[in-house]
């Protein structure tokens, strides 16, 4: 192969054509109250996974929002089921609930 | 005769509402629970967002009221509704027959024990932003000792269902914005930093305190709302929080932090509400009659609300809602008693 002196990397640009809506109203059936949070960062602040490794469910939802799902799953698979930001959610989010639903519905090919 | 009209709460609204009706030349009875006037403008210090004191304002409401009938430390025993008017017993003995009644009843500050896991009541160097009006304005708070870092929480009580308040206090983010320049004035050697979730500067001139905070006092705002809050052994507070912009948990050392308490509805007010059966609504404030254009009537005949007993309102949006309710106050007095001899009937009769 010629060498042209750089490579080719894949867009980090978020694409919002790229969103998948029916699989997003998918899972905005059985988790409703994925559309209710306003990003405020608190499951993030306290998760007990999150100071070690890249966890946050802020972020799982954002990256869901902008048509990374993968990324979503990569923020969350670290996540313990500990519980620690349901506590904390100002919406009183599941969030529990919410990441093992995410996990089920993004994950299913 | 002229007609009675009776005030509840001796805050702005009811001051301003009181002034104005007089100078229509009405009979105002304007009673207050607490001993002095002002309502919560009595307790700040200086006013977002110019910085004009507090004093000077709330002066200027009572200089303004001369000639109402004022009852302090006098709240309603038992009212009931007439024909046209309301018979009012209050807790001093006097009886009152009025043609139209005014709730300015007001707020209450959210109560910061409540939200736990910020630990007010518990660390010794977690105040509110009530507090720091007090120590601007008496000078002295054991609590405020040279304080290197200085932390402003925002949403503290509001937008929280889990403190029971869905809604936005409105006044909160330009609190904490004057009260981090203020600090900033007091203290020019310490770092001050805001913890928001979405800045709320929507008045006029609001944004330039935004800008002076941070183009002249260095104030640092981060966007994440502050998780919880712990203590170290020397009395600093350690807080977590996620810095949102970077995608990233934080942690950070504090001397002092300063809860922004919301506004809650005021529990007295309720207490003449559930008298009268009025309806509130789900955040707990007054019902105003149903429609965008009906602000100041309450869904009863002759009873009116002002000021934030309808939900959070800046000192000015309070003052325009009291005048507001004022004239809805004297079209109705018109409307039902066209006999009534007040000062616009005497005028008419006179030319
Ligand atoms: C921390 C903080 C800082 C603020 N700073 C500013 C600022 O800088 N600039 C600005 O524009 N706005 C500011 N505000 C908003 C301002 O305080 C309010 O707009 C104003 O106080 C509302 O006036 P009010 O008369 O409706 O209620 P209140 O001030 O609460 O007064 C109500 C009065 O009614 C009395 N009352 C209640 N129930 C009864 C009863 N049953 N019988 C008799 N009396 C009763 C109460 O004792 C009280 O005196 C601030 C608010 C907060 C929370
Ligand atoms: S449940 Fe998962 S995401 Fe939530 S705090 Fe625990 S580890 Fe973090
Ligand atoms: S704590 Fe709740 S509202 Fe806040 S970012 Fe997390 S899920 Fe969203
Ligand atoms: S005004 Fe600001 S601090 Fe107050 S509740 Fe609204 S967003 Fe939060």
């Amino acid at each position: 192969m010629v060498d042209f002196g750089f490579g080719l990397v894949p867009s980090s640009r978020m694409n919002l054509d790229l969103f998948d809506k029916e699989k997003y109203e998918e899972l905005a059936e059985i988790e409703p109250d994925v559309r209710i949070c306003m990003a405020c960062g608190s499951c993030t602040a306290v998760c007990t996974a999150g100071k070690y490794t890249r966890t946050s469910l802020r972020e799982a939802i954002e990256d869901i929002k902008n048509a990374k799902p993968e990324k979503a799953l990569e923020m969350l698979r670290a996540c313990q089921l500990c519980g620690k930001c349901s506590m904390v959610c100002p919406r009183g989010i599941n969030t529990r609930h919410l990441i093992l639903s995410i996990t089920k519905v993004y994950s299913a090919k | 005769m002229k007609n009675n009209i009776l005030i509840i709460g001796g805050g702005p609204a009811g001051l301003e509402a009181s002034a104005q009706l007089q100078r229509m030349g009405y009979n105002v009875i304007l009673i207050e629970k607490d001993s002095v006037l002002g309502g919560h403008l009595a307790k700040w210090d200086r006013l977002f967002p110019d910085g004009v004191p507090a004093d000077e304002v709330l002066s200027g409401l009572i200089h303004g009221t001369e000639g109402v009938k004022l009852f302090t430390e006098t709240e309603i025993r038992a009212i009931n509704r007439l024909e046209k008017s309301y018979n009012v017993r209050l807790t001093n003995g006097i009886t009152v027959l009025s043609d139209a009644v005014l709730i300015a009843s007001g707020f209450d500050l959210f109560n910061a024990v409540k939200k736990e896991e910020y630990g007010y009541g518990i660390y010794d160097r977690v105040i509110t932003n009530a507090d720091l009006e007090a120590y601007f304005k008496n000078g002295s708070d054991k609590r405020i000792d040279h304080p290197k870092r200085i932390g402003f929480v925002h949403c503290v009580g509001s937008r929280d269902e889990k403190s029971g308040c869905r809604s936005c206090s409105k006044v909160c983010c330009a609190t904490a914005v004057k009260q981090a320049i203020e600090v900033k004035e007091s203290f020019p050697d310490a770092e001050v930093f805001c913890f928001y979730m979405d800045l709320r500067l929507f008045g006029r001139h609001y944004e330039d305190l935004y800008l002076k905070a941070q183009k002249e006092y260095g104030v640092r705002f981060i966007r994440g709302r502050v998780a919880e809050v712990s203590e170290n052994i020397d009395g600093s507070l350690v807080i977590k929080a996620e810095d949102t912009v970077a995608s990233k948990p934080l942690k950070a050392t504090m001397d002092l932090l300063v809860l922004m308490s919301g506004m809650r509805p005021s529990v007295s007010g309720k207490a003449v509400g559930d008298l009268l059966e009025m309806t509130v609504e789900e955040d707990g404030y007054f019902a105003v009659r149903s429609g965008i254009a009906a602000g100041q009537r309450s869904p009863l005949p002759g009873l009116f609300l002002a000021g934030a007993a309808t939900g959070p309102k800046t000192l000015p949006e309070t003052l325009a809602d009291a005048r507001a309710a004022a004239v809805e106050i004297d079209r109705y007095l018109t409307e039902i008693f066209p006999d009534a001899r007040n000062y616009k009937q005497l005028v008419r009769e006179r030319w």
